[in-house]
């Protein structure tokens, strides 16, 4: 304030709660989803430490039965549809997109504002059940239970998770358009930062898949509420008509999970070897091919359910394809390391750290999509170990290294270097404590969703849940020191890291209209090696 | 009027993050279809539905599908398309710039959206006193009652839901005739009338898929 020169940005335009509460400016609808997915992670987070203090001990000496099922359930549940659903696509892609191709905002902003709104009155909904009550279906909600054994609060749940998906819904349908009218000039989509495909990948996924599963938590309302019968056995109905269904969405949905990840991991380890990405345009495309793949591999989450066994080998393949696409990230990634100038920030140390459990994460998929492997682990600790490792090693380290990446574009601040790196260590050790142990839990044929388990699987269960503690401590860090850098931390240049992209031409913060002239493009994206990019 | 005032009208219209009209306009039409894309999805999952119960359970459906009043659906088919029709020429009224025939053929939309819900409350009261509503008035006495149970339990999932849609078609008519009725629409501003026409049509198609799935099938 003393220097005399505050410039106008997007943070001090306009000062005050209802500036925030009516903002349509994608930056600041970019802080807002930040602070309420940061809030739901917290509280999944908690509902997670329940479940891992109760198997701390093989009795069930904490939680009751079914009390332990509503842990489990509403971890679940915040967790995929209101904290790893929207956390990348919703901060960072709807803070970045526009900046990344040179727009003044998304292409309808209010309908972003609407979507934000969508979110927190789904999440209302959705906290509102669980303080009432809890759910306890598992966040799959499997039919005939949901419908008619279940005697706990899954109306107002789906109701929530109901308008919530139309929050994703819009939130995909404003980066299509975005992407599709409102690139810079020379901006062309070859030339689109691989951070933005993955979000256009992410976006199809999420406007094809997500009302499906909107119709189908209709169904499932009409009938708990007025004995409908679409799903219910009493009446001829096919409870595994709803798996189909819920599959169809779901199992695409960890694409809306892992894609965006991919793209920050793509800006990531290019910036931080100074090196141009290997096979562009493989990268670009193996996201779209993710995309489509993962609408046609929902049945392997049903191998035991009795389906034919022609179906499940072809759903079996199909699911083994899912693996090039992604495989030609993780080889891409690596050889764009290969003979780069590496440095070890902290983004690029969760990057790295991303590469790893992503691979174990992606590959103990295969073991899953395996048929006869998939028969003996079905619904063990191996499913839990498996996901989890795609979802927190990959979506949340992703997160957490994008977050760190972009912190100083966002705020205007730097975050302390030393403390990031510390908390991406212990967020990747307490991470593999906590879920490698689960592998071989599952293996040796631990089942989930129990609150009690044999003497025997006690040493791995207690590993894995000092872990998790040392993982709370690695998402308590970056929580205390971000905050801290708000106002503490040294001023950020406009491009601190000397990396390539729109977003790092503007000021950080950003004005309002993100840029004062349009930019024109005229160089692929990460040219890192055509000219030294300064810093600064 | 119109000649001196045509540049700066369509330019006050173009938002501040589109460079301009044109920009604006194709951003809307791709937002649009996007959406109807993603309605298709929704209602395919009724539709999903149906094909299978109805291949797993034919002459329950067929059984069904007669308590149904082919005359009520065809008579509402018709005034369904007749406001297709309507709403066509509310869009080219619109884009010609004709204001009193763009309120006129908005309001006949409104009233032959309106009258088809009108029918379709008949039509459910009607159910409900026959006693064919699942779980709340349901007194079908049959062999097949169960599966029965299952297509009227889709008859009104589908009808429900596409009439919803009606009703939110019928306030988005409400508000384009507010601000037809203000001018804001003219030869160089007409995007919302024109996205909101292939919103409506859209929903009509659904009905002519609903009509002859649900009303005829088990007729020939």
């Amino acid at each position: 304030m003393d220097s005399g020169e505050v410039r106008t940005n997007y943070l001090n335009a306009e000062y005050g709660l209802l500036s925030w509460l009516v903002t349509r400016d994608h930056k600041r609808i970019a802080i807002l989803y930040l602070i309420s997915v940061t809030i739901m992670f917290a509280i999944g987070g908690l509902f997670a430490a329940a479940v891992r203090l109760e198997l701390l001990t093989p009795r069930g000496d904490l939680l009751a039965a079914d009390t332990y099922n509503k842990m489990f359930s509403m971890h679940g549940i915040i967790m995929v549809f209101f904290f790893l659903l929207p956390a990348i696509p919703a901060t960072l892609g709807n803070f970045l997109i526009p900046m990344m191709i040179g727009a003044r905002d998304l292409a309808f902003p209010r309908i972003n504002l609407l979507s934000w709104y969508l979110y927190v009155v789904g999440a209302l909904f959705t906290l509102y059940a669980m303080v009432t009550g809890g759910v306890d279906t598992g966040w799959t909600f499997y039919t005939p239970f949901s419908t008619s054994a279940s005697n706990t609060n899954v109306v107002p749940t789906a109701i929530g998770i109901f308008i919530n998906g139309f929050s994703g819904i819009l939130t995909g349908l404003n980066f299509i358009v975005t992407i599709h009218r409102m690139r810079a000039p020379g901006l062309t989509w070859f030339r689109l930062p691989l951070f933005v495909w993955a979000h256009y990948a992410t976006s199809l996924i999420q406007v094809l898949g997500t009302p499906v599963l909107a119709i189908t938590l209709v169904m499932v309302a009409l009938e708990r509420a007025f004995h409908f019968g679409i799903f219910d056995p009493n009446y001829g109905g096919d409870p595994l008509l709803f798996q189909h269904l819920f599959w169809f969405y779901s199992h695409p949905a960890v694409y809306i999970m892992i894609l965006p990840a991919m793209g920050v991991i793509s800006e990531l380890v290019t910036c931080f070897s100074r090196k141009s990405i290997f096979g562009y345009s493989f990268v670009a495309l193996s996201s779209v091919a993710i995309a489509v793949l993962g609408f046609l591999v929902w049945a392997h989450h049903m191998f035991v359910t009795g389906m034919s066994v022609y179906a499940a080998m072809i759903f079996s393949f199909i699911s083994f394809g899912v693996a090039i696409p992604s495989a030609v990230k993780v080889f891409n990634w690596t050889a764009t390391l290969y003979r780069g100038s590496v440095s070890y920030s902290a983004p690029m140390l969760y990057a790295l750290g991303f590469i790893g459990l992503f691979t174990i994460g992606g590959l103990t998929g295969l073991f899953l999509a395996t048929l006869g492997v998939d028969v003996h682990v079905t619904d063990t600790y191996f499913v839990v170990a498996h996901f989890h490792y795609v979802m927190v090693g990959g979506t949340i380290m992703a997160y957490l290294g994008g977050l760190h990446f972009w912190w100083p574009k966002i705020t205007g601040r730097l975050y302390p270097e030393i403390w990031a790196r510390i908390s991406a260590a212990i967020v990747f050790l307490g991470f593999n404590l906590t879920f490698f142990p689960q592998f071989i839990l599952g293996y040796l044929g631990m089942p989930r969703r129990y609150h009690v388990y044999p003497d025997e699987f006690q040493v791995l269960n207690v590993l894995s849940t000092a872990g998790s503690s040392i993982l709370g401590v690695g998402y308590l860090l970056p929580f205390v020191y971000l905050a801290w850098s708000m106002r503490y931390g040294e001023q950020a240049s406009p491009n601190p890291w000397g990396a390539t992209g729109l977003e790092w031409e503007t000021p950080s913060p950003p004005p309002t209209e993100n840029f004062e002239k349009t930019p024109v493009v005229t160089r692929p994206a990460y040219a890192y090696d055509l000219e030294e990019v300064p810093v600064g | 009027m119109a000649s001196t005032g045509s540049v700066a009208y369509s330019h006050a219209h173009v938002h501040h993050q589109f460079d301009d009209a044109e920009q604006q306009y194709s951003a809307a039409v791709l937002g649009m279809w996007a959406f109807l894309i993603q309605e298709i999805m929704f209602f395919g999952g009724l539709f999903l539905a149906y094909a299978i119960y109805r291949s797993t359970y034919p002459e329950a459906f067929a059984h069904a599908s007669h308590h149904l009043d082919v005359t009520l659906g065809a008579f509402n088919t018709a005034v369904l398309i007749a406001s297709s029709l309507t709403m066509a020429l509310a869009v080219h009224a619109a884009q010609t710039g004709h204001r009193a025939q763009l309120v006129l053929f908005l309001f006949l939309t409104l009233a032959l959206g309106s009258t088809f819900l009108g029918v379709k409350v008949v039509e459910y009261s009607h159910k409900w006193h026959e006693g064919l509503v699942p779980g709340l008035q349901w007194r079908v006495d049959a062999p097949d009652a169960r599966q029965q149970l299952i297509f009227f339990s889709l008859y009104f999932a589908m009808t429900g839901m596409h009439a919803l849609h009606m009703v939110v078609g019928a306030i988005g008519l409400i508000v384009l005739l507010l601000f037809s009725l203000q001018g804001k629409y003219s030869a160089e501003y007409n995007t919302p009338v024109e996205m909101f026409g292939l919103y409506w049509h859209f929903v009509d198609i659904v009905w002519i898929f609903l009509f002859p799935l649900l009303y005829l099938f088990a007729h020939h």
